[in-house]
């Protein structure tokens, strides 16, 4: 998609993966089964969780980059 | 002259138990060649002989791998062969991640050579070529007459201790190992020679390919967010429920979108992951936690961006061909495109 003009962000558990196959934008996630979620969490923290997620996916997405960046 | 005695692993579609339907099936044994294996003992001559062939499903092989391999590493043990092949797998790749997991089990643990074949691009070939012989195949079974008589001639070799040569002398998929070599004339000359035949646009060979990491020019940032049109998308196989459209639990054969239109959160029981390769209890609970859409719609009605595009857009990446996943980035790409789609968020299991 980034190949084609459109910034993607990848959300993603194993960054060295993303890394690996070349994903420009990402942020790292909780966890594989659940990479938007936490099931140990009362459900209000872990939609709060979610929501710091995707604000980091955001600033990703708004960000000006020269080379594949981690938005920690 | 001895036979040499021989194990042959092949999955179900080969051994002709049937196609996707029986893909379940576990580990099984037949005395004898089936199918390929026939072809196999034509085609050295009658010096091979297919004392077993084993035979499992695809999904069998790739849902419980450890218990696939300390199945049919069994399987091959007890008929105490000479040489295990597998395959050929040619493209299809579960069988081919079998192929390549059964023959490094074998080689490291029976001690015996161990031989397969497949596409370049199947995902069994990152998994073991660095330390089993895949000889190069074509897509589909189309190739079996060549590429069978190129895994007996490695074999031989393998078996009677001679020297292996080049990747492309013995039709081989490349290592990664590195051996010293004399040659007639030293680097200095060789890299100027190389690059005078590259600038008369004459053939020439690398002698250091650099490996081919798909690296892609980081796109422009969204100009802005707060009237851009965001999508949603996932590699994690998120589906309403039932699955309508069959989206596969492995290798994806496509992709697929939804609509999200007036949809403010991804209910459990409404929506489900397909995907085969995690567990899926926590996403079929609450599926916001692989595709987060109930935090989009707040963060949009919080104006933090423009707003969300009306679908959402979903595969499965799950020992799926790298060149198949680049294509429906592609396709997803363009289409997204096409609508006015100015950013994407991708979640990846």
């Amino acid at each position: 998609m980034e190949r084609l003009g459109l910034p993607a962000v990848q959300v993603c558990a194993i960054v060295p993966i993303a890394l690996t196959v070349g994903a420009n934008r990402i942020v790292p996630a909780v966890a594989i089964p659940h990479p938007t979620g936490n099931p140990n969490l009362p459900k209000h923290e872990e939609l709060s969780l979610r929501k710091e997620l995707l604000l980091k996916a955001l600033t990703a997405l708004g960000s000006e980059i020269e080379t594949q960046t981690v938005f920690k | 002259m001895e036979k040499i005695r021989v194990v042959h692993y092949i999955n179900q579609f080969f051994a002709q138990i049937g196609g996707e339907d029986k893909a379940g099936v576990p580990p099984s044994v037949k005395d004898g060649p089936v199918g390929v294996g026939t072809l196999i003992e034509n085609l050295s001559g009658g010096r091979y002989l297919i004392v077993r062939t084993v035979i499992c499903g695809d999904n069998y092989a790739a849902e419980n791998t450890d218990r696939f391999q300390a199945e049919v590493l069994e399987l091959v043990r007890q008929a105490d062969p000479q040489l295990l092949l597998a395959g050929p797998a040619f493209a299809q790749g579960r069988h081919g991640m079998a192929c390549a997991a059964i023959c490094q089990a074998v080689q490291r643990e029976l001690g015996i050579p161990a031989v397969t074949a497949m596409h370049p691009l199947n995902p069994g070939v990152d998994l073991a070529r660095k330390e089993i012989y895949i000889l190069k195949a074509g897509e589909n079974a189309l190739d079996m007459r060549q590429v069978v008589p190129k895994m007996i001639a490695l074999a031989d070799k393998l078996l009677a201790g001679k020297p292996i040569g080049l990747p492309q002398e013995d039709g081989y998929l490349p290592r990664g190992v590195r051996l010293n070599v004399r040659v007639a004339k030293r680097g200095s000359r060789r890299a100027v020679d190389t690059l005078l035949r590259k600038l008369k646009d004459k053939p020439y060979t690398t002698e250091l390919p650099i490996p081919k990491f798909d690296r892609v020019p980081p796109a422009p940032p969204v100009a802005d967010l707060r009237t851009a049109t965001l999508a949603l998308a996932t590699d994690g196989g998120v589906v309403p429920r039932g699955n309508p459209d069959h989206l596969e639990a492995h290798n994806a054969s496509k992709w697929l979108r939804y609509p999200i239109e007036g949809v403010a959160d991804l209910e459990g029981g409404v929506y489900e992951s397909a995907h085969g390769g995690y567990d899926p209890v926590y996403v079929n609970e609450d599926p916001d936690r692989v595709l987060p859409l109930d935090a989009a719609r707040i963060l949009e009605a919080e104006k933090y961006f423009g707003k969300l595009h009306e679908y959402f857009y979903t595969t499965t990446g799950n020992v799926t061909a790298v060149a198949s996943a680049a294509r429906y980035g592609q396709e997803i790409g363009k289409s997204l495109l096409s609508q006015g789609v100015q950013g994407v968020i991708l979640t990846s299991t």
